[in-house]
């Protein structure tokens, strides 16, 4: 089980992971990113929170392993 | 305009060198490799890194590299001193894109809410509805200039709806920004014209506002308050002038390269056509691909970055363009990849002058390139040679006649 997590200090809006993978991520009334279900990540969306990882300019989003935590 | 010609790159290069603005690939490529940033005297005097790091550290270090003033051509005397009027709001700039924190805080702020993905979803409807009407106009005729007929007149409708300004209006607004943009970047004369009418323009629509107050920008940014008094005149007056000027040469010209690499491209237009699901991927690489908008930075204090020595008041050139198309931060930076999965591209810049507007230029290019598709699946240019571009602070094609069956 992996676990998403947006850094609310570094997320400048892009909203590049909401546009991707709306099913881990919502934003707020100004557009900043938070992480749904407390950042749980389904096995079939890991791929897709990869790729949110990737393409945040702002490198706002990291995940962790929680076996290895 | 004429310039002269450039023989060193590195430590004379000019933005505003015609071949540089029809192609500027091989001299990023050029200064990447060696350089990496470089300098010039021309045009007030700059440096211009081009390395993604460089951008993306610039960028983000706004202690050191102050938005103060974001035009990649500097103002000259005539703009001051020709006998227009010097609104007082010059004085604000455009807020939040020419500040800096704290003022930049909430005078961004203001402007996150409205241009929201959920608000901007509003404006879709009658984006699309434009877009089909333009194609009404020139599709029997086989032939359209998708720079001019198409790309041109999507956003300055969007704005002038935004800010309650009738859409007959958007041709004005297209030449004042224009001047101040593209013509008024080489000529101080003709910026200071285009900024005097588009603040004297504003300011009658602000008092309008004030009697008459409606459910637009305006009226909003009127509305709103900061630390419990209502934002000053002047600010909204700067904001207002932001809306205008950075909403219409951006997109369109996002949506004209667009347009042209599609049009050049067989393969990708088919592949969106089949797979209408890949339109948002492909947007985020065409933006790459193609950013349009350069910004300056002004150095705060002496400093030296990346072996340059940089003085205070020196300008920079933010080249996301030229970050973006960066191999090192980019596998096969140089193509197009139209499904190209891993992106974070900086074409909105990055840090906390993100595009409080990416929301709307997103959605105007993915609709824009939908409707176009969805009625001219099959075009190309008429003749390549015969598009004309536009540089400096916004880059893409100004007039591109294309032909379909």
């Amino acid at each position: 089980m992996i676990r998403v997590r947006v850094d609310s200090e570094k997320c400048q809006g892009h909203n590049r992971c909401f546009n991707l993978v709306p099913e881990l991520f919502d934003l707020d009334d100004l557009g900043y990113s938070h992480e749904r279900n407390d950042g749980a990540v389904p096995p079939e969306l890991e791929e897709k929170a990869r790729l949110a990882v990737a393409n945040c300019p702002e490198h706002a989003i990291s995940l962790e392993d929680l076996k290895e935590a | 305009m004429t310039t002269e010609p450039v023989n060193d790159w590195t430590t004379d290069y000019d933005i505003f060198d015609p071949d540089y603005i029809k192609n500027p690939l091989p001299v990023w490529d050029e200064l990447r490799q060696g350089c990496p940033v470089a300098h010039s005297r021309r045009w007030g005097g700059s440096w211009m890194p081009t390395r993604y790091e460089d951008l993306f550290n610039i960028a983000r270090d706004v202690q050191h590299f102050s938005s103060r003033n974001v035009l990649v051509a500097p103002a000259g005397p005539a703009a001051a001193g020709a006998g227009y009027e010097v609104p007082a709001a010059f004085q604000v700039g455009a807020p939040p894109i020419t500040s800096d924190p704290p003022v930049h805080t909430w005078a961004r702020r203001l402007l996150l809410g409205p241009f929201s993905i959920r608000s901007i979803s509003r404006w879709e409807p009658e984006t699309r509805q434009l877009c089909r009407s333009l194609i009404d106009g020139f599709i029997d005729q086989g032939r359209a200039d998708a720079a001019a007929g198409y790309a041109q007149q999507i956003p300055p409708r969007v704005i002038a709806s935004m800010l309650g300004i009738p859409g007959d209006m958007a041709d004005t607004f297209t030449g004042w920004v224009r001047g101040f943009l593209e013509f008024g970047l080489t000529d101080a004369d003709i910026r200071g014209e285009a900024a005097g009418a588009i603040f004297s323009f504003l300011r009658e629509c602000i008092e309008d506002r004030k009697q008459r107050p409606g459910d637009d920008m305006i009226s909003y940014l009127l509305a709103s308050e900061v630390n419990g008094r209502p934002v000053p005149e002047p600010h909204v007056l700067g904001t207002c002038f932001l809306l205008l000027v950075a909403g219409i040469d951006t997109t369109w010209s996002s949506i004209g390269s667009a347009l042209w690499h599609l049009a050049q491209h067989p393969d990708d237009r088919a592949r969106l056509v089949k797979e209408p699901e890949l339109m948002p991927v492909a947007v985020e690489e065409l933006l790459r691909a193609y950013s349009p908008v350069t910004m300056a930075r002004v150095v705060t204090e002496d400093l030296e970055y990346a072996g340059c020595q940089m003085s205070a008041g020196d300008r920079v050139l933010m080249s996301f363009p030229a970050a973006n198309r960066d191999p090192a931060k980019f596998p096969d930076a140089d193509k197009v990849v139209i499904d190209r999965a891993e992106n974070p591209h900086i074409a909105f810049g990055v840090g906390i002058h993100r595009c409080a507007g990416s929301n709307l230029a997103r959605m105007e290019m993915r609709v824009s390139i939908q409707e176009w598709l969805a009625r001219i699946p099959d075009y190309h240019l008429e003749d390549p040679a015969a598009v004309t571009w536009a540089g400096g602070q916004v880059r893409g094609p100004r007039s591109m006649p294309v032909v379909f069956p």
